[in-house]
């Protein structure tokens, strides 16, 4: 099976886009004295999902930067190392050295090696020599800086907080010359000077940053072709400044940097028409590095014929396009009355306002729905490059890959599954000779599977490995100094591996152990309302299950009413439907009733009773039975009648109010009314207690 | 169905200056105010789902332009007046901690503006709600306002409204 991992390298280099971004603005607010242990946590957990995704693509030179940055920020963050400002600045050259790579990936841009070797050169002394690089600046750590990143050396401030520039122009007409003078005699105190080439040079006086300068000379002319300093004493043309006026701009940092153009008319071959032969030569270079600038524009805005929107907006366009339809539905029930000789073009309009409807609403909703099979196929690559690396022996199964999952969920879910993913190859399967031993197959299976449930969608990553290891997890936990005691029931033992900073195994590997892992699954899925499950067997494997709601799903549902009021039941659940005989119907003392279907008893559920409805009919052989049936269990569930079937849109119920007892969400009606969603699964586990229990209070 | 409240003269007259706005409804005989900021609209009583085995109080839910939102009728709650529901009907939508929640009243009168001078403590006793849930009692000339503090109210675990508080 061959996977073009090609079409998902966009998402990652987005995400760790985003993830760098963060990074830096973190790093940058951090104060070093007093650092917030969330923000350390937050920037280390950026630089572990770099990296994870990054091993996913098989980037291994990211992979490494990454590793090494991780390895200092731990240590960092667990108090062994004081937080310096050398730090700091290493960690946001690293972020460079990072988004450098990235974009060598991305568009093949050049990456400066000996740069990419010098941060990581940095960062290992930063993590071995901690006690010289709290105590100063090693030079060791210092030289690469310079090297790796051209250090801005910012023009200093004098007494009134006022830089100095020195601003040299090309050959420009008078005209723009004067314009310029004007506009940035705006910003300060300007004086002009012509140089004996006929250029003219200003110095400025001003409290404005050099950015502000580039951004008005950038009107008149190319910024490329301007050469600022600070006046503060170096001469003005020195090589450096120009490469760095160009870095400021974003603009020649892959680019091979070409010396300065002493002459910089070169670029302005318009207005030279009798140009010597040495100028010619070096006007070359100059329209080369423009031709190479507009390929790297194009190559954009090819990029941008997908955008990333913001999840809120896409909700806001379904529930908008929601609203339409119902009002689209009144008009269509307001004009049924008229008479359609006399109204003809009328109708004739509505009929086609009500396809225009339905096809937006279709596109609408498949923005957002996308089958699991997105994610999934991303992991048989990394599972096996995994494995290889490992010495393991791994068979990847997928199951439930149609499934459909609303496009934010799937987004999000994807760094917690591939924590998990490499945790149980990590972790849960053993090595072949150890599983021949303990009497399973060489070859462990690893199966991710993908299910609605009980109005929930469960996805599970299971292995069958060697099992969470309970007396070694209560260990960690007291080492760590969180409340343990022995007599704790598994349950609760498995949850404590998704504390901050917890990890079991005994070396830190870059593929894993850090435990920094559990903790980002356990938020990622938090923050998306849902929760993680961990069943596990010593010595037969794990089952890690993570259960989202469905706050935007689509689901085939049954109406059923009940007195006045119509339920929805998940189509998944029901099995049929039936009038019993009255002398199927057979009462247990004290337990209820039950009802015999095809010689098989099954409990009866009285929906009225549950909910407190007057219903129509009490009688069981006047009603209609639902069959329903859940993890095996089956149940008969009385209403008056059954209404149809449906596709309806799942609506969370706690968005704005709490969970009730016996429902799983809500749904509006065509009407716009709302109907509320049976938690199946709930029901039939507990149709007793929700009698007895009082639900509310 | 939603109308908008037209008091934007009430608002000069109650004084001028620094001040707060509180929203003016009744329940049964008396007048309460709420913070405006907190309210995100005001419509008009459509019928609810009604939700199982809830208190009276909660009258269910309803489809707010696609979001579902639960409903809560005061006047249940506080045992005042009785509670009808006609076209005359007013629900206060109420946004807080961007949780939505409507709340039915018998009529919403003004929008008022009230100085600190006018805001005086709430007595012990006196009102049917909790003095843990009043801001104060806030009086423009023969007029008198309990100012309620909605947020706390609704949030809180009497109401039943939402399953944790916001921290």
């Amino acid at each position: 099976m061959t996977i073009d991992m090609s079409q998902f390298y966009k998402v990652f280099f987005d995400e760790a886009d985003e993830l760098l971004a963060e990074k830096e603005k973190l790093l940058l607010a951090l104060d070093v004295s007093n650092p917030d242990s969330e923000d350390l946590n937050a920037i280390f957990r950026a630089a572990h999902s770099i990296k994870g995704g990054a091993a996913t693509f098989g980037f291994s030179d990211i992979t490494e930067v990454t590793h090494m940055l991780e390895s200092l920020l731990d240590r960092i963050r667990k108090g062994e190392m004081a937080l310096t400002h050398d730090h700091v600045d290493a960690f946001l050259v690293a972020k460079d050295i990072l988004s450098m790579q990235m974009d060598g990936h991305h568009h093949g841009a050049t990456v400066d090696h000996d740069a990419v070797a010098n941060v990581c050169q940095r960062l290992k002394a930063l993590s071995q020599g901690q006690v010289e690089a709290a105590a100063a600046e090693t030079p060791a750590a210092e030289t690469p800086v310079a090297q790796a990143a051209p250090a801005d050396a910012e023009p200093v401030a004098d007494a009134d907080g006022n830089f100095h520039f020195r601003i040299e122009l090309p050959e420009v007409p008078q005209r723009d010359v004067d314009a310029l003078a004007t506009e940035l005699g705006l910003l300060g105190a300007i004086q002009q000077e012509t140089l004996p080439d006929k250029r003219v040079a200003f110095t400025l006086t001003t409290s404005e940053g050099k950015d502000n300068i580039i951004a008005i000379c950038s009107f008149v002319l190319d910024p490329d072709d301007l050469k600022i300093t600070s006046a503060g004493g170096q001469p003005a043309a020195e090589p450096v400044s120009a490469s760095k006026s160009e870095d400021d701009l974003g603009y020649g940092f892959f680019e091979p940097l070409e010396p300065p153009k002493d002459e910089s008319s070169a670029s302005q071959p318009a207005s030279q028409p009798a140009a010597s032969a040495g100028q010619s030569a070096s006007a070359a270079p100059a329209e080369n590095k423009n031709y190479g600038r507009r390929a790297t524009d194009k190559e954009g805005g090819q990029e941008s014929s997908s955008i990333r929107v913001g999840v809120e907006k896409v909700d806001q366009l379904i529930n908008l396009v929601g609203e339409l339809v119902i009002t689209q539905a009144m008009i269509e029930q307001r004009i049924g009355v008229l008479d359609p000789i006399l109204h003809e073009r009328l109708l004739n309009s509505a009929s086609q306002l009500a396809r225009n409807t339905r096809d937006l609403q279709e596109a609408v909703m498949s923005i957002r729905m996308m089958p699991m099979d997105y994610v999934f196929s991303r992991f048989p690559r990394m599972v096996r490059d995994l494995a290889g690396k490992l010495g393991k022996k791994v068979e990847f199964i997928t199951r439930g890959a149609a499934t459909e999952l609303d496009k934010g969920l799937i987004e999000r879910i994807v760094d917690p599954l591939t924590h998990l993913v490499r945790n149980s190859v990590d972790h849960g399967i053993e090595m072949p000779e150890k599983r021949r031993s303990s009497g399973k197959s060489e070859t462990g299976k690893l199966t991710l599977s993908a299910a609605h449930q009980g109005g929930n969608i469960v996805i599970e990553v299971t292995d069958d490995g060697g099992g969470l290891n309970r007396d070694r997890i209560l260990d960690k936990a007291r080492q760590q100094g969180l409340p343990v005691s022995d007599t704790m029931p598994d349950s609760d033992v498995w949850q404590l591996i998704f504390a901050p900073g917890f990890s079991t195994a005994e070396a830190v590997t870059d593929v894993s152990g850090r435990g920094v892992g559990m903790d980002v699954v356990k938020r990622n899925i938090t923050a998306m309302g849902g929760s993680v499950d961990i069943r596990s067997l010593s010595g037969s494997g794990t089952t890690i299950a993570i259960s989202l709601p469905l706050t935007l799903a689509i689901l085939d549902g049954m109406s059923v009413k009940v007195g006045d009021e119509v339920y929805i039941l998940p189509l998944g659940y029901v099995v049929e439907s039936l009038q019993p005989a009255a002398v199927d119907v057979k009462e247990i003392a004290g337990q209820g009733k039950v009802v015999k279907v095809r010689e098989e008893y099954l409990p009866l559920i009285p929906l009225y009773q549950i909910f407190a409805i007057e219903p129509r009919c009490a009688d069981p052989s006047q009603g209609i039975l639902v069959i329903l049936e859940s993890d095996g269990k089956k149940a008969a569930l009385l209403v008056d009648s059954l209404v149809g079937q449906q596709q309806v849109v799942v609506k969370n119920l706690e968005s704005n109010f709490r969970k009730v007892a016996g429902i799983s969400g809500a749904t509006i009606l065509g009407d716009g009314g709302v109907s509320l969603i049976l938690d199946v699964a709930a029901l039939l586990r507990s149709s007793r207690q929700l009698n007895s229990d009082p639900v509310f209070f | 169905m939603s109308y908008t409240t037209q008091t934007q003269n009430s608002m000069n007259e109650a004084g001028e200056g620094t001040g707060s706005e509180f929203l003016a409804f009744t329940l049964g005989s008396e007048e309460y105010g709420i913070d405006i900021l907190r309210v995100q609209e005001i419509r008009g009583y459509e019928p609810v789902t009604r939700i199982a085995n809830a208190p009276a109080f909660i009258k269910g839910v309803v489809n707010l332009r696609g979001t579902i939102i639960p409903v809560v009728d005061m006047r249940i709650k506080l045992n005042l007046g009785s509670p009808t529901y006609d076209q005359f009907t007013v629900v206060i939508i109420l946004n807080i901690e961007g949780r939505v929640v409507g709340m039915v009243v018998d009529s919403v009168s003004d929008v008022t503006t009230l100085s600190e001078a006018q805001i005086k403590p709430a007595p012990e006793v006196g009102t049917v709600f909790d003095s843990e849930y009043l801001i104060g009692l806030g009086t423009i000339g023969e007029r008198m306002l309990i100012l309620v503090e909605i947020d706390k109210l609704m949030s809180s675990p009497e109401m039943g409204l939402m399953e944790r508080i916001a921290a």
